[in-house]
């Protein structure tokens, strides 16, 4: 007869409290690692070199990604929107939504995806493995503060490339757009540009969408260097967090756009 | 020996150390002194907590009670300012070496300089050739960590460690995993930073041989206790069990051959009761 111990009814409600302790450590772990970097944010500013040798390649790392990706983006939204406007005569206001699609939405969120999956986990991997071979312990030693040396300088490239690498995104899916819109299905390019200049607003458009970039930036850089910085200093516990950090700054970057398109555009 | 002569040539001094992590204590009131100026080798079976210990005298871990006072300092009173001035002043060799992956060898050495001085770069680069040759390897200079054996990337962090010129220099297991040749380099180089600069080194290792041969002083930790100190040659010839067993490296002793568990005949023949 199969024996049951009577408290083992109880080992969900364990498992439930074991989790949720957990999850809310390292959450305060995450926001103690988010204070320290700030603190260090004055010996990174006044040592901007540090910071533009990252930007560089977290530039290159996402360069060609961005790029190929905003073209496709750029060339569904023509042909999808080309198919919807035609019906109602409205092909020639295909420019308003291809560009508002893009600056508004497209461009900080999958940027900002794309940017998570490959800069992201880069960087994850960079520092858990710095930590793992104790690079990390070694600046200490040496008496040099990782945060202001070598997190501080990878969190400001990834806050300021961000919304570059978006704007990059932005400006390649338009020309995809405008490809398929005029080159393909005959829409006229004037119309395509000048309903454009008209309806897409610089403020309420083009820095909203600067702004949701800017957020996206930090949270996502945050996330992937605090999950290298607090990884398990071994082979799997860098690949875990490599992954954490793909799925977490993914999930973080499509619930803050929700927020900050409510309060943008909510009404 | 006077007490203000001990207090004087003690640098590092260990009191009532205690130390828990996991719920496990790893040391349980502990005392040491390490002298000025001499090689002094701590050793004990792995996961004893040499490394543990080191990370305690270099203020990257806190203990749960006790203190360690180096010059009379006291180094987890210290604030992060004031425990990073006392860093500069000492050196450690990591088990791997620990060399920064992005940097070449060159840029390795004189990343001390670079953040801590505001010297010239002709005298920064003086000064790490300087310390590359004196480790046999100015001519890697433009090599990457990458490209190193493990023994070559131990001595680069040794000029590393050097290049500011630090009072006392902590290695952490320099031997492991190293061809004869690259040991015989090693052992000759700590014993020849500890001679000709003078500077205090602590050497946690398990490599007895190699350790006791250029030691002046030794511990021996295990169980969370020191089982063991003097001379190499009191050492050798100690008569406890701990300090038997392992450097004459017996497979039986007080550390056990057979992780611990129930009586082997009781769980073999279990099922037949």
């Amino acid at each position: 007869m199969l024996r049951v111990h009577p408290m083992a009814v109880l080992d969900p409600v364990a498992r439930l409290g074991r989790g949720g302790l957990t999850f809310f450590q390292r959450l305060g772990r995450a926001h103690l690692f988010a204070l320290e970097l700030l603190r260090a944010m004055g010996a990174t500013l006044a040592r901007l070199r540090l910071a533009i040798e990252q930007m560089y390649s977290v530039g290159v790392l996402t360069f060609v990604i961005t790029v190929v990706a905003g073209l496709f983006v750029g060339m569904v939204l023509g042909l999808q929107g080309y198919n919807t406007l035609v019906d109602f005569g409205a092909e020639n206001s295909l420019g308003v939504l291809v560009a508002l699609s893009l600056v508004r939405e497209l461009g900080p969120v999958v940027a900002a995806l794309l940017f998570a999956g490959r800069a992201g986990s880069a960087l994850t991997a960079e520092i858990g493995l710095m930590k793992a071979t104790e690079q990390l312990s070694a600046l200490e030693m040496m008496a040099v503060d990782p945060f202001r040396r070598v997190i501080g300088p990878r969190f400001l490239a990834g806050f300021l490339s961000m919304p570059l690498l978006a704007a990059l995104f932005s400006a390649v899916g338009i020309a995809g757009g405008y490809f398929v819109a005029v080159g393909l299905l005959g829409v006229d390019a004037g119309s395509f540009w000048s309903q454009m200049h008209s309806s897409v607003d610089f403020y309420d458009d083009v820095m909203n969408g600067v702004i949701k970039s800017l957020v996206f930036g930090a949270v996502v850089t945050w996330i992937a260097l605090f999950e290298g910085y607090d990884c398990v200093p071994t082979s799997e516990g860098v690949s875990r967090a490599t992954t954490r950090t793909v799925v977490h700054a993914s999930l973080a970057v499509l619930g803050l756009d929700f927020v900050l398109t409510a309060l943008m555009f909510g009404g | 020996m006077p007490a203000a002569q001990v207090e004087r040539d003690t640098v590092v001094c260990i009191r009532g150390l205690t130390f828990a992590r996991g719920g496990r204590l790893i040391f349980d009131r502990v005392n040491m002194d390490i002298p000025r100026g001499r090689v002094t080798a701590i050793m004990g079976p792995s996961g004893t907590g040499k490394t543990t210990l080191l990370k305690l005298i270099g203020g990257q871990l806190r203990p749960e009670s006790g203190r360690i006072d180096i010059d009379g300092e006291d180094v987890h009173a210290l604030d992060r300012r004031g425990l990073f001035e006392l860093r500069k002043r000492m050196g450690m060799l990591f088990q791997s070496g620990a060399l920064l992956t992005d940097l070449s060898v060159f840029d390795n050495v004189a990343f001390p300089l670079r953040e801590h001085t505001a010297l010239p770069e002709p005298l920064v680069r003086q000064l790490v050739l300087l310390r590359l040759e004196s480790v046999g390897l100015r001519s890697a200079r433009n090599l990457m960590p990458s490209e190193l054996s493990g023994g070559m990337a131990r001595r680069v962090a040794l000029a590393r460690a050097l290049v500011l010129d630090p009072e006392m220099i902590l290695y952490d297991e320099p031997f492991t995993g190293q061809d004869p040749i690259s040991m015989g380099v090693l052992v000759q180089l700590i014993r020849q930073v500890n001679e000709v600069l003078g500077i205090t080194s602590i050497v946690v290792s398990h490599d007895v041989p190699e350790t006791l041969s250029i030691a002046d002083y030794g511990y021996v930790i295990a169980d969370g206790q020191v089982v063991g100190r003097g001379t190499p040659a009191e050492l050798q010839q100690s008569q406890s069990p701990w300090i038997r067993q392992f450097v004459q490296a017996l497979p039986d002793g007080p550390v056990p051959f057979h992780y611990p568990g129930p009586n082997f005949a009781e769980e073999l023949f279990d099922e037949y009761r």
